[in-house]
């Protein structure tokens, strides 16, 4: 029997093909263009090789920068972790105030992004806004267009306020997961409040808050617009988060090399630490 | 160790909107005997669960109280009433290990650790459990997390009673002999009370000295295994314990004897003419026998067991089966049967009536 080889099927995978070059891989290459290449206009390169990656990390200003976004971040999961499942224990499992908690929490969620920071921004205001002008009204002297310490807590109670509710979402959805023989069982067993949570319900939370953590993790790592609205980037320098100093860079200075290895640089650390972070639960998860 | 008794004590779940509370426990009286084992035996839904979660604490009765030696234990937690219980699905600590695990209740009351090593050793032997003592208890089967389940129950040593609920479903067959013969044996060494829910009569009649049935909330009969056979005090006793169950069939009352669709029935005890609601009478399977005289009958099926056949017959639309030896032929023209007048029951709206002749 004669066999016809055809191999016209591998036109079905050019629609494919064509998104991925067109949404990741095309803007990504770009990107490496400019970060080893110098221009200055008329579409006319030199090559620069790894000059710009040098001048980079080397900058004491990206290196001020990433500082502070690692404290941030840091900072954010401390709080917003612990409270998350905080909360999420606090809220009723079963009745009528369920649906109305459900809906509480996800409210911040549903808020874009340049809102909350523009909101925040309204609130802190010192004079007219509510939270600026009540902190001063009883003696507080509390302004966080000029106070360094003032634009750092606003900023960390304002991604608090907007992302904990996610993972308290994510945590209830895996403590309601918990059947009741467990309480009952460590009820039985004489197990105290502290030892039904360190035993059961965080070994049965674990997966979800580890999606939690990570998200929350890159999201933060990333995080751009709330910051900008609300303090954009000041005072001085005080809350230039990376993705910020980015695009000053990029479209306030027009250093397109620069600013193109600094994506890159970027770019690999959010990869390379989810990387970590997950090869880590996942080895846990096996043993 | 203490006697534990049960006054008048009855439990509604909260109802859904606008519905009236229906009562799991109607009213249960009950004393469970100190070093006793029990069977609770009963169809599912009849309330066995939920009884034995107010035993231990887990559940506080709408209505009634609970003592345990006459102290009035009602309104105490689980942690104070030093019960343990066993519940239906494996329930293990996924972090810890199997020793872990072992010890967890002992530890959580403060127990010295060499004798936790040593209690938890003795009860891992018991279970066959020692080999894996050092492994994380999330990575055993079905099995074996429930004998971790089983293991905390019976390591402390200090308990008043011990509770299991249903606790080998999930168990295969042979193990499941083997583990139900070693709570036996356990049972016999430390003598602790046990009570042992279960919808298998099998496993009922074989674990315990006394049966207590219950049926739709209500406990219908305390008993050994033998009274509850030759005995039924209800006619869901009757029906459930026994294979095939007892025939139950509809009667009126003539001069104190019942009477089945026009044929008199002879029996040892005569009721008074004054019972009043609906009358049955019941009798085993094992006490209907084919006579020359008797109620006439057509056959309708012969199921071969090996050492007896069941055979079904039908007198007028009414379903009556009779357990026959396996020698025995069984007549083919015009068959008759005949009731043994000592085992035929009348009873009144599901309860036996007393004879008239024991009062």
């Amino acid at each position: 029997m004669n066999k016809t080889i055809n191999n016209k099927a591998w036109w079905l995978v050019v629609p494919v093909l064509l998104l991925v070059a067109f949404n990741a891989f095309i803007p990504l290459m770009t990107v490496v263009n400019y970060a080893f290449q110098e221009t200055f206009g008329d579409n006319v390169f030199f090559w620069e090789g790894t000059t710009w990656f040098e001048e980079v990390l080397r900058s004491s200003r990206f290196h001020d920068s990433l500082l502070r976004q690692l404290f941030f971040t840091g900072m954010i999961l401390a709080i917003e972790v612990p409270l998350g499942i905080g909360v999420a224990l606090t809220m009723p499992r079963t009745g009528p105030w369920v649906s109305v908690c459900l809906v509480l929490m996800a409210l911040p969620l549903l808020i874009p992004w340049n809102v909350v920071g523009a909101m925040w921004n309204i609130f802190a205001l010192p004079e007219i806004g509510l939270l600026g002008n009540t902190l001063n009204s009883i003696g507080i002297d509390y302004n966080f267009t000029r106070q360094p310490v003032a634009a750092w807590m606003t900023t960390v109670i304002m991604d608090v306020w907007h992302w904990t509710s996610l993972i308290v979402l994510l945590c209830y959805a895996g403590l309601s997961s918990i059947p009741d023989d467990y309480y009952q069982a460590a009820h039985i067993d004489g197990a105290s409040r502290w030892a039904i949570f360190r035993y059961i319900q965080l070994p049965k939370m674990k997966r979800v808050l580890t999606i939690a953590i990570l998200l929350r993790f890159m999201d933060s790592f990333m995080i751009y617009t709330e910051p900008f609205v609300l303090t954009g980037g000041g005072p001085g320098n005080t809350t230039t988060f990376l993705s910020i100093d980015l695009v000053k860079i990029a479209l306030g200075q027009f250093d397109l090399g620069p600013a193109a290895a600094m994506s890159l640089i970027y770019f690999l650390m959010v990869l390379l630490i989810c990387w970590a972070f997950y090869t880590i639960m996942m080895r846990n998860e096996e043993q | 160790m203490a006697k534990i008794r049960l006054k008048n004590v009855r439990h509604a779940y909260p109802p859904p909107k606008g519905q009236k509370p229906e009562y799991a426990l109607k009213e249960v009286n009950q004393v469970w005997e100190d070093e006793s084992a029990y069977a609770l035996l009963g169809p599912s839904g009849c309330g066995k669960t939920t009884l034995l979660n107010t035993i231990s604490g887990l559940l506080t009765p709408s209505e009634g109280q609970i003592y345990f030696d006459g102290q009035d234990v009602t309104g105490l937690p689980t942690s104070e009433r030093q019960i343990a219980q066993v519940f239906q699905f494996p329930v293990v600590y996924d972090t810890m290990t199997v020793f872990d695990n072992l010890a967890f209740p002992l530890r959580n009351r403060g127990m010295d650790e060499t004798l936790v090593k040593q209690r938890v050793d003795q009860i891992a032997e018991m279970l066959d459990l020692s080999a894996s003592l050092r492994k994380r208890a999330s990575g055993l089967t079905a099995d074996g997390k429930q004998k971790i389940s089983l293991g905390r129950g019976l390591v402390r040593s200090d308990v008043n009673a011990i509770l299991f609920d249903e606790p080998l479903t999930v168990i295969d067959p042979h193990l499941k002999w083997q583990l139900r013969s070693k709570l036996k044996e356990l049972h016999q060494q430390i003598g602790v009370t046990m009570i042992y829910v279960t919808h298998d009569q099998v496993e009922a009649l074989t674990f315990a000295e006394r049966v207590v049935v219950m049926y739709d909330g209500t406990v219908v009969q305390v008993g050994t295994p033998v009274e509850l056979f030759n005995q039924p005090n209800h006619t869901f006793v009757g029906y459930f314990i026994g294979s095939p169950g007892m025939n139950i069939l509809p009667c009126s009352i003539d001069k104190g004897f019942p009477v089945f669709h026009n044929n008199i029935l002879d029996t040892s005890s005569p009721v008074g003419s004054d019972v009043d609601g609906k009358l049955e009478v019941g009798i085993r399977p094992e006490f209907v026998s084919f006579e020359d005289e008797g109620i006439p009958v057509v056959i309708e099926k012969v199921e071969d067991l090996g050492r007896y056949q069941v055979v079904t017959v039908l007198h007028e639309s009414d379903v009556i089966k009779l357990i026959v030896n396996e020698d025995q032929t069984i007549p083919s023209e015009s068959p008759r049967i005949q009731f043994n007048p000592e085992q035929t029951r009348v009873y009144c709206d599901g309860w036996f009536v007393e004879g008239a002749n024991h009062e």
